[in-house]
């Protein structure tokens, strides 16, 4: 509230800093601060022998956090009073990387490819790393995939997991009783996550904003709990092992290979290296998160893509220029479920083995934050926002418990600067004019 | 005021009733709109006249009642019609009372939002629009052109690329007009185009409906509380109320039919005042109405 009075005094005279009430701001600031962390870090409990446990106080760091607080809170408020207000979009630093962002889609799209396709042979990397980027890419990809659910057609989906969950079990039931290999299997992956998507669609066509969240809830947890009990099929809680592994043009990776195959390192001369399909497998969720972007930046400017935008916008106005309601949302609800059965069955060939467990909420939680996060509807805010969640809490692991408490704060963070998404900018489908020149 | 070619009918409505549980909003109206003329539909708050057009655009199915569309010589039964398909089978585009644009997309692309079925139908259900073969592009071109035409019409070309939001409120109605108007209709259905309009943007919002009456030869449908724009190019006036309809005719008629006065004025003004025949048109009633968005217009409803 003193922000905000401190803020309409700055816009109208800009006089001297009002200090008392910044600093009264920023020591209630501090107070909830030392509050919170009294409990959470200054006391430490440790295993003292025997069935007792120690406690340990760090009195020494909740006081340096409170400080920080203090001073922290104290400069976002005298900021604004100094220089101008920070409510206009692209005030803020933050915001003006993401204004210059947006300016510059093309050279950092080209150069973010050119970095993720270089990245397996850049002299710093190594097989965590390259695994980290595999999960990084399938989220990206989910993200995209819900992307065109929620960013465009505006429609809340809270079971996104139930279509990569669908995908990864069709794909794994596919490999176990028909002996599907992974190409084999990825169309149909794609199509039956449709067809669940088609499915989920119907019964909620009329429903808006929180019912929808609900009921799109329900049925995640509805595929969920059906694989879970439907043990002679999916082997319930036990999931499915022994998923075959991807083939590089029918050259599969393994040190030995059965009779009358040559293996991907035979063929190609190179020693064995368990790398190689790690490799293989980041490239193949690059080659298929790429492919997901072009076909979503295409079909945007499609008149179905413009119909699911209209129909975020105002579905009444929708229907009275002759759009149908129902075949857009449907498609919408296909076209989003698709991508994420391709990243499902893409999944399930990696792990090489699948159970309920990995089909949970806060899976479903993780990929709308990197939509929302993001910003929805923008496709590069998806993918820094997909770096962000994915990669922040891995390299949290050296603050061990304090790593959720990190990411937490960082989400607070981008919230509190871009309320709207870390690339809030909707780029036109076509336009009459030229192209606005980069500022 | 009758336009030229005022013999060909393009819309008959014949005794439509729309009852919402035990509430009649629209009580047995009949009436006839014709290609190349405008129609008003007048009457104080509440007399069924958005439930006609409701009715009409297959927001709502009539209780009871003929809806006609003539098409050629082909006569379409609008409620049998599903709601969205009567834009592009009868040839029916509105607008509405509280502005509904797409506000998050630019101008331009309302206006091709709004040619949504011959593009969709030119993309091959998306396949030639991904392809990004030739014919699909050939159609986009199109409908941009289109697009640009209505633009330059409304005056709107040079803000095409802003969102639609960022557009000033009268450059919003012109926006929604022009918008269903890209659908190509045969009968235009306006729900209160003026409201809010100051007196020049009302005045210019005349020019452009007398011109698109006149150049495209098309019937419109025209709910309005502004006399100005009612009286001014109207060649034809039905008054509701309490969803009947009281009077028909052409504006002076209606004007001095005393079942409209009694309608507006309520009746113990006439007994006391038998000088006035007129409808008073209070000063730019639809500027106060409009501010309060759905129900609220100029006109009180005399009676309790």
């Amino acid at each position: 509230m003193t922000a905000a009075s401190g803020l309409a005094v700055a816009k109208a005279a800009r006089p001297p800093v009002l200090w008392a009430p910044l600093l009264k701001d920023a020591l209630v600031a501090a107070l909830v601060a030392v509050l919170l962390a009294l409990p959470l870090v200054g006391l430490q409990t440790y295993d003292i022998g025997g069935v007792a446990l120690g406690i340990r106080t760090h009195f020494d760091w909740v006081a340096i956090g409170a400080a920080a607080v203090f001073a922290g809170r104290l400069v976002l408020c005298v900021y604004p009073q100094l220089y101008g207000g920070r409510t206009v979009g692209g005030q803020t630093p933050l915001g003006r990387v993401a204004v210059w962002a947006n300016r510059q889609v093309l050279p950092i799209t080209l150069a973010g490819i050119a970095l993720a396709v270089a990245l397996p042979f850049l002299p710093f990397s190594s097989r965590y790393l390259i695994d980290l980027g595999t999960t990084v890419l399938i989220y990206v990809m989910l993200g995209w995939g819900l992307n065109v659910v929620v960013g465009l057609a505006g429609l809340l989906d809270l079971g996104y997991v139930a279509f990569y969950a669908v995908g990864a079990y069709t794909f794994a039931l596919l490999a176990r009783d028909l002996n599907f290999t992974f190409w084999e299997a990825l169309p149909f992956s794609g199509l039956v996550a449709a067809s669940f998507g088609v499915l989920l669609g119907f019964p909620v066509l009329r429903l808006r904003g929180d019912y929808l969240a609900i009921v799109t809830l329900g049925f995640g947890e509805i595929i969920r709990i059906v694989l879970l009990n439907w043990s002679p099929v999916t082997g319930g809680p036990n999931g499915i092992s022994d998923i075959p592994r991807p083939s590089f043009l029918g050259l599969p990776f393994a040190r030995s290979a059965p009779e009358d195959t040559t293996t991907f390192n035979q063929f190609f001369g190179l020693e064995f290296s368990p790398d190689h399909r790690v490799i293989f497998l980041y490239f193949v969720i690059l080659a298929m998160a790429l492919l997901t972007n072009a076909f979503t930046l295409r079909i945007r400017q499609l008149p179905i893509g413009r119909a699911w935008e209209a129909l975020r916008e105002d579905e009444v106005a929708s229907r009275a220029l002759g759009i149908n309601p129902t075949t857009v949302k449907l498609s919408a609800f296909a076209i989003g479920a698709m991508f994420g059965g391709f990243a499902g069955c893409f999944f399930a060939t990696r792990q090489g083995f699948i159970s309920p467990e990995s089909f949970t909420f806060i899976e479903s939680a993780t990929i709308l934050a990197i939509v929302v996060l993001g910003g929805m509807g923008s496709q590069l805010g998806v993918v820094l926002a997909a770096i962000l969640l994915v990669s922040l809490p891995e390299f949290g692991r050296a603050f061990a418990e304090f790593r959720m408490l990190i990411f937490g704060a960082a989400m607070v963070g981008v919230m509190v600067w871009r309320p709207r998404g870390l690339i809030a900018h909707r780029e036109p489908t076509l336009r009459l004019g030229p192209q606005p020149a980069p500022r | 005021m009758t336009g030229a070619g005022s013999a060909v009918p393009l819309l008959e409505v014949e005794n439509l009733t729309m009852r919402f549980g035990g509430l009649v909003a629209v009580d047995d109206v009949s009436f006839t709109a014709y290609r190349g003329e405008i129609t008003a539909i007048i009457g104080p708050n509440g007399a069924g006249k958005t439930t006609v057009f409701n009715c009409l655009t297959g927001f709502y199915r009539p209780s009871a009642g003929r809806l006609a569309m003539h098409k050629g010589a082909e006569i379409l039964k609008l409620e049998r019609i599903e709601g969205f398909r009567i834009v592009r089978r009868a040839g029916i585009a509105r607008t509405f009372q509280n502005i509904r644009l797409f506000a998050g997309m630019t101008v331009l692309e309302n206006l091709i939002v709004a040619q949504h079925n011959p593009l969709m139908k030119a993309s091959v259900l998306s396949l030639a629009g991904l392809l990004g073969l030739p014919r699909y592009r050939a159609a986009e071109r199109a409908a941009v052109e289109r697009a640009r035409h209505w633009l330059d019409r409304i005056g709107l070309t040079d803000r095409a690329d802003r969102l639609a939001a960022a557009l000033p409120y009268g450059a919003q109605r012109r926006l929604e007009i022009a918008r269903a108007l890209c659908t190509g209709p045969a009968l235009l259905c306006l729900d209160e185009p003026a409201a809010g309009l100051n007196p020049r943007e009302s005045a210019e919002l005349n020019d452009l409906l007398l011109g698109v009456r006149d150049e495209e030869q098309i019937g419109i449908l025209l709910i309005e509380h502004d006399m100005s724009v009612v009286m001014g190019i109207s060649d034809h006036v039905i008054v509701l109320d309490y969803g009947r309809k009281i009077a028909d005719g052409t504006p002076a008629e209606v004007r001095a039919d005393p079942e409209v006065v009694k309608a507006y004025l309520g009746e113990d003004e006439i007994e006391e005042g038998s000088n006035k025949r007129d409808i008073v048109i209070p000063a730019q009633a639809g500027v106060q109405g409009s501010a309060a968005g759905d129900g609220g217009t100029g006109f009180p409803r005399p009676r309790e």
